[in-house]
């Protein structure tokens, strides 16, 4: 393609008829000659032109940068004024740089783009990074710094030490000082110069750390080789650490939405003995009212949006512990003492929840948006947390203690146990165990509506949200040991590391498998789980 | 003492549903192969296929009354045991695919081909012989079921545990069949079959064939069945399911009698499998899904449990009127089966035979075992 | 050792035997010996420990601590239930339990002393031997003219004649027999007595029982268990003389 062959001939040429003329730009201070300059002129006169920018200290330097960088520049055929393109791809419109002032008459088709080549593209990152390093946003000053830190261009070394001086925040200043400490390795600063900053480096001890020392383990002289390598085993062994805490975190996190999938389920199976197969059906529900609420927040107050997740925790509780006592009036109750009519009768209703669903929402999935609140992320020491993650967790724990305190501290929770222990007896002492199962079933199912508000947050909300559930919420349940909170807390949590930890080596699927069969196996060794009840009552 | 053991199981009414089935395995294929589609009793090219189907559900779901109905083992895992079988036959229409699949690798399936796949994994030798892709029929559900058996039963995991832990068993099945790197066909599972035993498997004939092959088989399974419950041994299956404990203290090992139930029933169910294959053309993970063994649950219950005709009729029935359903509305299929599960639990507890069955002896006053009373709560023998 | 001799010749062997349920001490230090061909009844209180000792003796649960010997060498605490009943100990339970949706004949025919395997069970075929005895059996408790209704359709007292029945068919050496006279009529009660003093000829039963005129009618040993050992031992006369027992069971 000859075109494209002649095009650096062309760009040579273009260089030569203006490169006499840019030593005078460059004098020139108007900002308005400087961004002018930008124009003309080969890349080496780009170069210069762009260091002449950064000199000016301009407040408008690092936006027209940025727009050079992004390819928003145009210059003018005849050379002399270069615009800021605008508008629509079919119809640009070019604007002063500065002022921001629309040209009226400009002929698009006479507009080149200014263009920039790697070594062009280099000296922008880093006069931006020079630029913002002063900022006065602490955000973009650590961006900065994060920026220089990966490029490490001795080049802008000065440019840091003055930065440096003058930095006041602490993460802004470390990561400054690992910039300068990386930069000082490629330099041939002395040996004591280098050893301090190897020391700097490791004293972050992450994985950039890892890379810059075991890159500068070759180049490092002969009596500092020691020191890398025993530096770089230190943050080799802190880094597997770390890795195994982050495995806990993730552990963790999905052991927290076991609990919650499975709390309310414990509460019907382990205090009950019913089996709800309808429970997940429950989570579902839990996770449309959570769509619903925030649809009405939408259109009622927008502007409680971000909270909406406020109202549809009571709202969810609420709903599907009506749900829930219906389902033990109407169906649950003729079935006591009938265990396994109850889980098909159960199932049965699972399947008419789910076409029920299907048919109002439709078979897709519904959006439940993230509030901003929940979003994001966030380091801790090595580990990488997001925050809905962290939410769940925190609402896991609340969930957990707040059932702790009915089970045990209200007359409610005492009735529970009281039925659950002998109803007869029970009974016979004036409780209302009918009430009482209506009640402890509605709670369970609330407990699952809750589940089902958290889930919404991680997961699809389709139809079908409760069926990836149920297996899982049954092994919690069945492995901590049926009739007992704590049991199903430690199941969940177990189960979840367990899961998490399996992962890296078996992959997601058959560290699932393993840990089903894991169960399967447990279940034969100990029939009534971890925390089994023992004694003459538990046998009936 | 087999002929008296025959004896004992051809009472009345299993030898007239056995005749049945076997004449019904003769008329329809007959009826579709030599009367003219004019005729109001021709049987139409489809439905072959389709009501061969539903002799396979109805196997099936004889062989989960056999440990539930019979034993008080409500297998939730069932359908791996079916599936099991029809992967054991459908690996073995896979290989007689031979060099016409569309890779035209003599050896490799098309799905090995297209997934890299240089040799046959090992577990797939053997299975171009026919005889030997029935022996695993049988072999592969029996081995599976006494597995799980020997631990579940020894360590005495009963009710509701056991129904959970084979429902795992069966999701566990399900995870690893969706894995491509089983060798398996992964998430496509095996199809595009074309002969079997070197007849076209689209073939009306062969078509035929394999109705007569499941009707016969249907008629074989309820014979064993019959003959095992009508035994002392179903005296103690029953008596195992009504007191468990009271049994051990008779002396009966209960976990062997579970034992043997639970692997005549799951080879019932893998034989049922492998008839299934060919009729569908299709054998995928899917069929290990939770969910569709809890169905086959919902056929016995429909049926009446605890009696042998109940889960053949409750198969038929249920997934006949599965067909005409979802042909009508198929939105609600799920509303229908729904309301099925929660009917026949509330309303209808013995099932259509058991509750047949019940009018009669109340009008006769003649004592059945079988459909009396299954729904006892279990009578634990101390206090 | 002076243990192994005690033991000899024994039935029953209990001796030590302790368990706790979760802190709970059912079974404290009990010892207790029957003799072949001899009838002990035993008495006490609710949560004295008369059925926790059944389950330890028929296996169902296992001592914290003690020894449990039958016919003075065979050692049941390393054995199941269903090993324990093959060796001829047949137990009634407190709750008649029979097979509710079987006729009385079945629950005999499951009762009686056969080969109890699986595949024993499919093949066996009732010789006429067996249909004799079970006739016989039907004759002793009175109910041959129930032989083909369910056994969920028998009064109360008739399902405890029928476990009698099955204790029978099972041909046992030691028969643990709890509370077999509950929800039965007087004339019963003494049928029942006699049918157990006839049986005592040839094997060695353990009685559990309340009703006092029936203990009487036994005119065995007895022994009476409080708080999971034994309080006093002797004659009726003697034990419910017993300053203690009148305290602790008998009543003030």
């Amino acid at each position: 393609m000859p075109s494209f062959r002649l095009l650096p001939i062309a760009l040579l040429l273009f260089g030569i008829c203006f490169g006499f003329a840019a030593p005078a730009f460059a004098q020139a201070s108007n900002i308005a000659d400087l961004v002018n300059a930008l124009g003309v002129g080969g890349f080496p006169e780009r170069e210069a032109a762009i260091k002449a920018l950064v000199d000016s200290h301009d407040p408008h330097v690092n936006e027209i940068l940025q727009e050079l960088n992004d390819g928003r520049l145009f210059v003018s055929s005849d050379g002399g004024r270069v615009y800021l393109q605008g508008g629509t791809a079919d119809a640009p419109t070019y604007a002063d740089p500065i002022t921001g002032a629309v040209a009226a008459d400009v002929d698009p088709d006479t507009m080149g783009k200014v263009k920039i080549n790697n070594a062009v593209r280099t000296l922008l990152s880093s006069a931006m990074s020079q630029l913002t390093l002063r900022s006065p946003d602490r955000a973009a000053r650590l961006a900065a710094a994060r920026d220089l830190l990966k490029d490490a261009d001795p080049a802008n070394l000065a440019l840091l030490d003055t930065a440096l001086a003058a930095e006041t925040d602490a993460t802004v200043k470390s990561t400054m000082e690992a910039a300068r400490a990386v930069i000082m390795l490629k330099t041939s600063a002395s040996d004591a110069d280098k050893k301090a900053a190897i020391d700097t480096i490791a004293a972050r001890g992450n994985k950039d750390a890892l890379t810059i020392l075991t890159t500068a383990l070759a180049s490092a002289p002969a009596d500092l080789k020691p020191a890398v390598q025993a530096d770089i085993d230190a943050i080799t062994r802190n880094l597997q650490v770390w890795d195994v805490a982050q495995n806990v975190w993730y552990g963790l996190s999905l052991g927290s939405v076991l609990l919650l999938a499975a709390i309310g389920l414990a509460i019907t199976f382990g205090v009950m003995g019913v089996i709800n197969m309808a429970h997940g059906e429950m989570v579902m529900l839990g996770a449309y009212t959570t769509y619903v609420v925030q649809e009405t927040v939408r259109s009622v107050a927008p502007g409680l949006l971000d909270y909406s997740l406020a109202f549809a925790v009571p709202a969810a509780f609420l709903f599907t512990a009506l749900v829930g006592v219906a389902i033990e009036r109407g169906i649950i109750r003729w079935l006591y003492g009938r265990p396994l009519e109850t889980l098909l009768a159960t199932w049965g209703l699972s399947l008419i929840l789910q076409q029920a669903i299907r048919t109002v929402f439709g078979p897709t999935n519904r959006q439940v948006i993230n509030p901003t609140w929940m979003s994001g992320s966030f380091d801790f020491g090595g580990l990488a947390i997001t925050q809905n993650r962290l939410w769940i967790v925190v609402f896991a724990i609340v969930v957990f203690v707040i059932l702790q305190l009915v089970l045990n501290r209200t007359s409610l929770g005492l009735q529970m146990r009281a039925v659950t222990q002998n109803r007869r007896m029970a009974s016979a002492m004036g409780i209302r165990t009918p009430f009482v199962d209506a009640m402890t079933f509605g709670l369970g199912s609330g407990i699952a509506g809750m589940a089902g508000v958290a889930l919404s947050q991680i997961d699809n909300v389709s139809p079908n949200l409760g069926q990836n559930y149920i297996i899982d919420s049954f092994m919690v349940v069945v492995f901590g040991g049926v009739g007992n909170l704590w049991g199903t807390l430690v199941g969940a949590l177990t189960l979840g590391v367990a899961n998490k930890f399996l992962e890296p080596y078996a992959g997601a699927v058959l560290g699932k498998i393993l840990i089903l069969v894991f169960i399967i196996l447990f279940i034969q060794r100990r029939p009534r789980g971890l925390f089994a009840l023992k004694g003459r009552a538990v046998e009936q | 003492m087999i002929t008296q053991m025959l004896f004992r199981a051809l009472d009345r009414k299993t030898a007239w549903v056995a005749l049945l089935i076997l004449i019904a395995a003769a008329a329809v294929p007959l009826a579709n192969l030599y009367l003219p589609a004019s005729n109001p009793l021709h049987v139409p090219d489809y439905a072959v296929p389709l009501f061969g189907k539903y002799l396979t559900y109805a196997m099936l779901a004889l062989a989960l009354d056999l440990v539930w109905g019979y034993c008080g083992i409500l297998s939730l895992g069932h359908g791996a045991f079916f599936a099991l079988g029809g992967y054991a036959m459908g690996m073995y229409l896979m290989r007689e695919i031979g060099p016409r699949g569309v890779y035209a690798n003599p050896i490799l399936p098309d799905f090995m081909v297209f997934l890299n796949y240089k040799a046959l994994p090992w577990y797939w030798n053997g299975f171009d012989n026919f005889w030997f892709a029935a022996l695993m029929v049988v072999l592969v559900p029996a081995a599976l079921a006494f597995a799980f058996g020997w631990f579940a039963f020894r360590s005495r995991v009963t009710g509701v545990y056991l129904s959970i832990i084979t429902q795992a068993l069966t999701y566990a099945l399900l995870l690893a069949f969706f894995r491509n790197d089983m060798g398996f066909g992964g998430n496509n599972g095996l199809t595009d079959f074309k002969d079997i035993l070197g007849a076209n498997i689209q073939a009306g004939t062969t078509r035929a064939a394999l109705f007569a092959a499941s009707g016969i088989a249907l008629a074989l399974a309820l014979l064993v069945c019959s003959m095992i419950v009508n035994s002392k041994l179903g005296k103690v299956m029953v008596a195992v399911r009504d007191a468990e404990s009271r049994t051990r203290f008779l002396g009966y090992r209960v976990e062997n009698v579970k034992l043997f139930a639970f692997v005549v029933s799951a080879v019932i169910a893998g034989i049922a499998g492998a008839l299934y294959v060919p009729q569908v053309g299709i054998i995928n993970p899917s069929e290990f899904e939770p969910a569709n063994s809890i169905e086959i649950v919902i056929w016995t219950a429909v049926g009446g449990r605890g009696t042998l005709i109940g889960p053949i009729i409750g198969g038929i029935l249920v997934n006949f009127g599965k067909s005409i359903f979802t042909g009508w509305l198929p939105d609600y299929w799920l509303f229908a089966l729904g309301g099925l599960f929660v009917f026949v639990t509330l309303f209808l507890p013995k099932g259509i035979v058991g509750t047949v069955t019940g009018l009669w002896v109340s009008t006769r006053r003649r004592p059945v075992v079988a459909a009396a009373e299954v729904l006892q709560p279990e009578p634990e023998a101390a206090e | 050792m002076s243990e192994a001799r005690e033991k000899l010749g024994t039935m029953l062997y209990l001796n030590g035997v302790s368990v706790s349920f979760d802190g709970f001490r059912a079974l404290n230090n009990l010892s207790i010996i029957v003799h072949p061909a001899e009838m002990l009844a035993i008495i006490g209180p609710n949560g004295a420990g008369k059925t926790t000792m059944m389950d330890i003796i028929t296996g169902k649960t296992r001592p914290d601590d003690g020894d449990v010997y039958f016919d003075g060498r065979t050692d049941l605490t390393k054995l199941d239930e269903a090993k324990i009943a093959n060796l001829g100990i047949g137990r009634k339970f407190q709750k008649p339990t029979v097979f509710e949706s079987q006729t009385v004949w079945d629950n005999l025919v499951l009762a009686l002393k056969k080969p109890r395997g699986v595949f024993a069970s499919l093949s066996y075929h009732a010789s006429g031997a067996d249909t004799a005895r079970i006739e016989e059996i039907l004759a002793t408790v009175r109910m041959t003219a129930r032989k083909h209704d369910l056994a969920a359709d028998l009064s109360h007292g008739q399902k405890q004649w029928l476990e009698i029945g099955m204790l029978l068919a099972q041909d046992p050496k030691l028969l643990l027999v709890d509370e077999p006279v509950a929800g039965m009529t007087d004339s019963e009660t003494v049928e029942t007595a006699k049918l157990l003093k006839e049986i005592a000829k040839t094997r060695s039963i353990v009685v559990v029982e309340h009703d006092m005129s029936f203990v009487r009618d036994l005119g065995s040993r007895v022994t009476c268990l409080a708080e999971g050992s034994v309080l006093a031992e002797g004659t009726l006369e003697q034990v419910s003389a017993n300053p203690m027992v009148i305290e602790r069971y008998l009543g003030r």
